[in-house]
């Protein structure tokens, strides 16, 4: 997966969850729970969602890299 | 599923407040609860801010950490009594400096930092009211319960003010005073840390009744506008003694309670409950995440912990391994609240963290743990336990509405089989009325008990079972969401005619909010307007806001015209529809 299309994934995934979300207004090292106002169950929505789209196993101590836009890009990018 | 009992083995490190459950039933008595706390000095009343800080304050406990608060970016702060008393002091003179007294409504919008315990024993201090919000709320529910609660003072963060607060002000005329921390205070704000700077250490709380209203708490209910619980200073003797009895704290712990300062359980056993006690406090900013979690507890060298089933669901999805690799050597209490603990969740606790998990119940309403499950006596998973000393509990027949029946004023008290839960009044953190509201309030008793709305079942030995709620709340990752809250705003957009809104059983979070949506004539039923009706939502009404919305033009309706939400829900369940002309009667 190039970074764009991971970052596409990423916003696609989050749009289905907050709708509306201008992404160019984003800064891409913000904590995505607190500037989109994601509750919990929200973020493991999200996640689900990336493991589902992506193919990708992604493990429950994995959250912790999916924080900001910048390092899930990196997560979904990165060599298996 | 039913697991065995957990029973209590070996001599426990620390000598249990309750060690025979009838026996201290028996012995117990308010009167011997409320001797042992202090009293205001000079027999001036009772004042719970003096029972939490200024006693422990002005003994040889003033240099013991009161707070240790961790940032959310691990950054450590220690308030010690001393410190505290000295803050809440000059908070309160504040609050009489903008001519806020005795009564006014003071409303926190703020996360767990050190900012908050101030505010809110600073507003005990002062006999002011304090009534705690949800920052995850969105800007309705928040103005709706600045409304209707009569709030004089905010304190939020400047983050907060900007999201939520600055849009709706306008709407507010009675909100005098906003007070902000962490930054530049926008216009039409008071810096927080400024006021307190300039403000006196020295304050004499004033002469306090036990009856003066202290908190107000906003709850849902399945119709109507959200409810504002008034408590009064003398819950703090149901504080105080359940956090003994139920939690077991004694002066030698560090406590962490996760429950969000926003709800009931945040204040009651997040605030007031364990300084009362005199220990230190843990208090984290940060949001869930498993082994931040994990790591607090360790770090902190937490000895009880009081958290919550969902959490505690999180927690074990990253598997007991994760547990071990932490030293939670000094834990060696934990009890959970907002909703029933599965059993499997109980028993893991005992796998992964060694130690089995305590649950207990009760409500906005009942101010205080009502029924628990103790450290000296045995578990029985899935069950929430007995009622603490001093706690008369019952299940009453039921009548066609699921509810309890009652007959000219009377109410009939089951010993076996299923009924609604009820308390017999006259505990002190017993709430003692919805502000404005006297006929809400009235309904909830009967026949001399207090109406919980949860239907429950009891065992051979006094153990009692949850089964179901009696009516249409909505409890999400233990928090309480009112249907007809969330169908309100969502009936704003101009596309939706009708919603019924209910709760999905969610393996996590015990239930997600579910919308059914009516169309107008003239929209279509698609996905751009699915996104837009959550985006609406999720603007208005922040985590309150419906995680899943369906479109359905032929939502099934009462006699009288009102959408059958338990239709809804077994139908969602799979259930099959049931008697209708039951579910019709009960909605």
């Amino acid at each position: 997966m190039t970074p764009d299309e991971a970052r596409k994934m990423i916003e696609e995934v989050l749009a289905d969850i907050v709708p509306g979300t201008d992404f160019t207004a984003l800064d891409a090292d913000a904590d995505l729970r607190e500037s989109l106002e994601l509750d919990s169950m929200d973020f493991l929505t999200f996640v689900t969602a990336l493991s589902d789209g992506s193919g990708r196993r992604i493990d429950e101590d994995d959250y912790p890299r999916l924080a900001t836009m910048s390092a899930g890009v990196a997560f979904l990018t990165e060599e298996d | 599923m039913s697991l065995p009992p957990i029973s209590k083995r070996g001599t426990p490190r620390v000598r249990p407040n309750l060690v025979d459950y009838h026996r201290a039933g028996r012995e117990f008595s308010w009167d011997d609860a409320r001797a042992r706390l202090s009293g205001l000095p000079g027999g001036r009343g009772l004042n719970i801010a003096y029972e939490a800080v200024d006693r422990h304050a002005s003994g040889a406990s003033g240099d013991a950490v009161a707070l240790r608060c961790v940032g959310r970016h691990d950054e450590l702060t220690e308030v010690t009594y001393a410190d505290l008393r000295r803050d809440t002091s000059r908070f309160a003179n504040v609050l009489c400096a903008l001519g806020a007294g005795r009564g006014d409504r003071v409303f926190t919008l703020l996360g767990r930092r050190p900012e908050l315990y101030v505010t809110v024993l600073g507003t005990l201090k002062n006999v002011g009211v304090l009534a705690p919000l949800f920052s995850a709320f969105g800007p309705e529910p928040i103005y709706e319960r600045l409304r209707l609660g009569d709030a004089r003072v905010l304190v939020t963060s400047v983050d907060l003010y900007q999201r939520k607060i600055a849009g709706i002000r306008d709407r507010l005329p009675g909100l005098k005073h906003v007070l902000v921390v962490g930054g530049e205070a926008p216009e039409g704000t008071i810096s927080f840390d400024r006021a307190l700077a300039a403000a006196s250490d020295v304050f004499d709380i004033p002469d306090t009744d036990p009856e003066d209203m202290a908190l107000l708490h906003f709850t849902s209910g399945t119709t109507g506008r959200p409810k504002g619980a008034i408590h009064v200073h003398d819950a703090v003797v149901a504080h105080h003694a359940t956090a003994r009895f139920a939690l077991d704290l004694h002066p030698e712990d560090v406590f962490w309670c996760t429950a969000d300062p926003g709800w009931v359980t945040g204040m009651s056993y997040g605030v007031i409950a364990p300084l009362t006690c005199g220990l230190t406090m843990v208090t984290d900013a940060g949001d869930f995440d498993a082994r931040r979690w994990y790591r607090v507890l360790a770090e902190q060298r937490v000895t009880v912990w009081y958290t919550a089933p969902t959490a505690i669901r999180m927690l074990m999805r990253h598997g007991a391994a994760v547990a071990g690799e932490y030293d939670l050597s000094a834990l060696r209490f934990i009890a959970s609240v907002g909703e029933p603990l599965n059993p499997e969740a109980v028993v893991w606790g005992q796998e992964a963290l060694g130690l089995p998990i305590h649950d207990n119940w009760w409500q906005t309403e009942t101010g205080a743990i009502m029924i628990a499950n103790f450290a000296a006596t045995e578990i029985r998973p899935g069950s929430m336990g007995r009622p603490v000393p001093g706690i008369e509990a019952a299940l009453l027949e039921r009548g066609p509405d699921g509810r309890a029946r009652v007959e000219n004023g009377r109410v009939r008290v089951i010993t076996d089989g299923v009924g609604e839960l009820a308390l017999r009044p006259g505990w002190p953190s017993m709430f003692r009325g919805y502000l404005h509201e006297e006929d809400r309030y009235a309904k909830a008793f009967a026949g001399g008990w207090y109406l919980s709305g949860d239907i429950a079942r009891r065992d051979a030995d006094g153990y009692f079972w949850f089964v179901a709620r009696a009516d249409d709340v909505i409890k999400s990752a233990g928090h309480l969401i009112g249907p007809f809250e969330v169908e309100s705003v969502l009936m704003e957009h101009p596309a939706v005619a009708e919603s019924g809104v209910i709760g999905r059983p969610d393996p996590v979070a015990g239930e997600v909010v579910k919308a059914f949506v009516t169309l107008r004539e003239g929209h279509e039923a698609n996905d751009v307007l699915r996104r837009e009706l959550i985006a609406f939502a999720r603007r208005r009404l922040g985590a309150m806001a419906p995680k899943e919305i369906v479109f359905d033009q032929d939502l099934p309706h009462t006699r009288s015209g009102k959408v059958m939400r338990r239709l809804l829900k077994s139908r969602e369940l799979g259930l099959p529809d049931g008697d209708v002309s039951t579910l019709e009667s009960a909605s």
